[in-house]
């Protein structure tokens, strides 16, 4: 049975349709799931898609956080279920607590739209299980709030609990440590905020996002 | 009774501020000279109704706490003042 995942959508996300159709074509089973209802259904996984959710009003992630399918999300992610927030998704987890840090505006102060070398850092997250470590992947990155912030304490944390799951090759926008996605200690719940779905079919020009969403599918148990 | 309040974000010292160096890099180019630690933050103003100044101050440190500031990077300071005073109905 191909492995489901549940994509959220607010109001003002815009690459839930984008995220299922590159889950469904490496053989998982996409769902959107309305941020008004309160549970994720019979879904494997969660993805938070990117966008604008409400708008960015006070802070990217910030009102999100509060809609009714968090609650659902929060608990199946402090139960083991793998939880991926792609850019706002990103914004939206570290807001909701489930991922230490901030997302800040960019250094530049300019919304970047281009495409992005990564490396992977570590293997062990739901993400990444797939990739090896020191992998180069060509996603696009798509955000003026992406400037990941945090503490010289939490930090020193990341990186002695091997958190730091994906990094910049040459830093775009100011984020400490060149840190592009980070995991929690669980190592279930994933945020990046470059765009996998977008880099998911050679016609895109780039295939390098599969391994990362393989990744997801492969964390729930059947590979893709 | 009922209250004004202004609360009044900002990055805690040591989150660099984009925004806040953006502005501070312009100053000079526009003739604007002698200005520095240019902070950026935002602010929110609100009518609360509480029991008194202390109880409101309370409620609003709180939703600062869980919704307003994210405590990671921000934090606010909040005045409040009766609404008579303030002269807002």
């Amino acid at each position: 049975m191909a492995p489901r995942v549940g994509v959220v959508r607010f109001p003002g996300t815009n690459c839930e349709f984008d995220t299922v159709e590159a889950i469904d074509a490496l053989g998982g089973q996409g769902e959107i799931l309305w941020h008004g209802d309160s549970s994720i259904g019979n879904n494997d996984a969660v993805v938070i898609a990117g966008g604008f959710a409400h708008g960015d009003y006070l802070r990217p992630g910030a009102i999100a956080r509060f809609s009714p399918i968090m609650d659902a999300v929060i608990a199946a992610a402090n139960d083991g279920m793998p939880v991926i927030g792609i850019c706002n998704g990103f914004q939206v987890l570290t807001e909701a607590g489930l991922l230490p840090g901030a997302l800040q505006k960019n250094a530049g102060l300019k919304f970047i739209n281009d495409w992005q070398m990564l490396r992977v850092e570590t293997t062990n997250s739901a993400l990444t299980s797939a990739a090896q470590v020191g992998q180069e992947l060509n996603i696009p990155i798509n955000h003026f709030e992406g400037n990941y912030t945090c503490s010289s304490e939490t930090l020193a944390e990341l990186q002695a609990n091997d958190q730091i799951v994906l990094s910049y090759v040459g830093n775009p926008n100011g984020s400490v440590a060149d840190i592009a996605g980070v995991c929690n200690l669980g190592r279930n719940v994933v945020g990046l905020m470059p765009h996998p779905e977008r880099a998911s079919h050679k016609l895109l020009g780039s295939t390098d996002g599969n391994v990362l969403l393989q990744s997801v599918l492969a964390a729930v148990g059947v590979n893709a | 009774m009922k209250f004004h309040a202004v609360l009044d974000i900002q990055l805690h010292a040591g989150i660099a501020d984009p925004q806040g160096s953006t502005i501070e890099r312009a100053l000079p180019t526009l003739g604007f000279d002698g200005m520095s630690n240019v902070r950026a933050g935002k602010s929110i103003h609100l009518d609360i109704e509480a029991a008194d100044a202390a109880a409101a101050e309370a409620q609003l440190t709180e939703v600062c706490e869980k919704f307003l500031t994210n405590p990671v990077i921000e934090g606010a300071s909040i005045s409040v003042v009766e609404a008579a005073t303030a002269g807002v109905n």
